[in-house]
């Protein structure tokens, strides 16, 4: 018995790979010129910033804290902390890692949250998207990368595209929790004055759901940059290659100092996207 | 045309909607329709014309169906048979089968509505939550400031317009709220008891600035109510229903003095009838008293009598053979003049005097009352034995 089921085996793997072949061969042009855009959104970004001197960006930075936040504590803390990142020596890594955090990020909310919005007006959507976004998220990394390489090439779009999918059910289900909790009061105050379809989305629904959304943004953003030592595994450039390239030759000390940039680099990201104190809702 | 007719609707939830019309057309009870089809009635058979001009309540318990028959006039519901007629720029439109365009310019123009929970944006300003219904209509800025001031100041808020809505008590939330449901200057306003859920003192006083708003706006309200006391100040008309069906529309004394079946009787069965029940109610017509040429025998023994002329309007009284003295009360407080009540043989009131006045009058003066109309006509009699039947709520007959 267990011969024959063993001797018969299902060839799940073939039909994924045969199907990858067949994407690679009438997608190419497609791929190509997703990989294209994406590519130069990424390397523009990390240009324009690496252009701007690091002592400025910095200080450019402290300034937009500040604006947000208005808090002396925040303001210090990010300039100390990019202060020690650059004299660690990973300044232009940790930009180029930024810049794909950045871009994955937006890419994630452009394709989540109208999604999230589609899927909260229609239960049968979310029904049908959930397993895969479970999927997303657990299926292992590495599994998905390869694909992505057959398709992307290498460099740091397949990193940016293995970002995206590992992080973009955060802001898709975030956006879906924001919209549908919308109290039913508010929505039928909305149609009561005759607000369309789309006065509701904006002035009722987003302006209700915002502070969930950006949750599921900053949450987002903290998942890509989780991935950046996977992403530093089929070529783009950051704070992950000085990780991989120290496991490889067993460099404690620059695997340390790579890893507490990224970290550092987490915290700060973390900070300045959380929200600023909004006045408490009473119902 | 009256500003808002239901015509025979009926209001159905659920996906079983002709299963469940069937069942209600087999005259099935609420809970039989649910046990066979799962469909939840709303409302059954419900026709009510609300003319202009009127405050009407909407009145029972809750899951009576008030609520869901208010929000079938702005179509928050929709209506599985029958037609919702709203008076829309001087035309009847029915609203449950309009299109999308028609009933958002009813929406935007004709119907706005004060909710339960307030419904106010949280995220706004009051000042951006009165101009809300404007600023979907498009109003240009400006003009949509002035009116938010204007309304502001109408519900006494003008010093709150930059405060959140949470920073604000419960009374001035529904301020809020009724602010935002003026400033479209809909001629028909719903409100699904919009004063529930604020304290006892707040809600009285709530309820008296509604009343003297609409002294001076003289809207169309439809009134939704679960309190007796609520429905009975403030409503012209009032609808008693139950089960989602209508079981009596009237006035608060037709209510009162006639329920139609126990349901109703057992409902006002607590009421404090002062208030409510009018000289109307309880007075002795003039047509059931004594004639004997041009006067009119007051009591048993034939000795108070009052002529009247050949309008029938009263013009002098005769007690004994000698005359004496009729005077006029200020029918809405129930007051008259002391020294002129004490030469007054007899009170001139007029027929809509409030039950409470009328003994008020009586602990006074102890002298009869006699009723006339607008046109100063008699109308009828009032003494200590009307005034005791209407307390104990007995008809003759």
């Amino acid at each position: 018995m267990y011969d024959w089921i063993t001797a018969h085996k299902i060839p799940l793997g073939l039909w994924l790979k045969n199907f990858v072949d067949l994407l690679t061969e009438h997608g190419q042009a497609f791929f190509d010129f997703v990989s294209l855009v994406l590519g130069n959104l990424i390397t523009g970004l990390t240009a324009a910033l690496l252009f701007v001197p690091p002592l400025l960006l910095i200080g450019f930075f402290a300034v937009a804290a500040w604006f947000v936040h208005r808090s002396v504590g925040l303001v210090v803390f990010i300039v100390g902390a990019l202060l020690l990142v650059t004299n660690l020596g990973y300044w232009q890594a940790t930009i180029e890692t930024l810049s794909l955090v950045l871009c994955a990020t937006l890419v994630c909310v452009v394709i989540g949250v109208p999604i999230g919005i589609a899927a909260a007006h229609r239960p049968w959507l979310y029904t049908a998207i959930r397993p895969i976004l479970d999927l997303m998220q657990t299926i292992p990394t590495f599994v998905y990368l390869i694909p992505t390489l057959v398709l992307f090439g290498l460099g740091a779009v397949p990193g940016l595209i293995s970002t995206v999918i590992f992080s973009i059910p955060a802001p898709i289900r975030l956006t879906h929790l924001g919209i549908s909790s919308v109290p039913p009061n508010l929505y039928e105050a909305g149609k009561a004055f005759g607000a369309t379809k789309r006065q509701l989305l904006f002035k009722v629904e987003l302006p209700y759901a915002l502070p969930t959304i950006m949750a599921g943004i900053t949450q987002c953003i903290m998942l890509s940059l989780s991935m950046v030592v996977i992403a530093a595994l089929v070529g783009a450039d950051g704070l992950g290659k000085p990780v991989v390239r120290a496991l490889n030759s067993v460099n404690i000390a620059m695997g340390f100092e790579a890893g507490l940039a990224i970290v550092v680099l987490a915290i700060v990201l973390d900070r300045v996207c959380k929200r600023p104190e909004r006045p408490s809702k009473k119902s | 045309m009256s500003a808002v007719e239901f015509r025979n609707i009926d209001i159905v939830f659920g996906s079983q909607q002709k299963r469940a019309l069937a069942l209600i057309d087999e005259g099935r009870t609420r809970d039989q329709i649910l046990a066979e089809t799962g469909a939840v009635l709303g409302a059954a058979g419900v026709s009510l014309k609300i003319e202009r001009g009127e405050i009407c309540v909407l009145m029972g318990l809750s899951g009576s169906g008030k609520s869901t028959i208010l929000r079938a006039i702005n179509r928050l519901n929709e209506v599985a048979r029958g037609e919702v007629i709203v008076e829309h720029r001087g035309k009847a439109i029915d609203v449950a089968h309009c299109d999308e365009e028609t009933l958002r310019d009813i929406r935007m123009h004709t119907v706005s509505m004060v909710f339960q929970q307030f419904g106010l944006l949280p995220w706004r300003t009051v000042r951006d939550n009165v101009g809300f219904g404007l600023e979907l209509r498009g109003t240009p800025l400006a003009e949509r400031n002035r009116i938010v001031d204007e309304k502001l100041a109408m519900v006494g808020l003008t010093n709150w317009a930059g405060k959140y809505t949470h920073e604000l008590s419960g009374g001035m939330q529904q301020r809020v709220g009724l602010a935002r449901a003026f400033a479209t200057d809909a001629d028909i306003l719903l409100m699904d008891e919009p004063f529930s859920a604020l304290d006892p003192l707040i809600r009285d006083k709530l309820q008296d600035e509604l009343l003297d708003l609409q002294k001076r706006i003289q809207k169309t309200i439809v009134f939704v109510s679960h309190d007796l006391d609520e429905a009975l100040k403030l409503g012209n008309t009032i609808a008693i229903m139950e089960g989602g069906r209508i079981v009596q529309a009237g006035t608060a004394e037709d209510i009162l003095l006639r329920p139609a079946n126990a349901y109703v009787a057992e409902f006002v069965k607590h009421m404090n009838p002062l208030n409510v029940l009018r000289g109307t109610a309880v007075m002795r017509p003039a047509a059931s008293l004594t004639r004997e040429g041009d006067s009119v025998v007051l009591d048993k023994h034939g000795r108070v009598r009052v002529k009247v002329d050949g309008e029938n309007r009263p013009i002098a009284l005769e007690l004994d053979g000698r005359s004496g003295i009729m005077a006029a009360a200020d029918g809405d407080a129930g007051v008259i003049d002391d020294q002129r009540a004490q030469e007054a043989d007899c009170i001139v009131a007029p027929v809509d005097l409030r039950l409470k006045a009328a003994i008020e009058l009586k602990r006074h003066t102890d002298l009869p009352i006699l009723l006339v109309d607008n046109l100063g006509r008699l109308a009828g009699l009032c003494d200590d034995d009307e005034i005791y039947r209407g307390l104990l709520r007995r008809l003759d007959g």
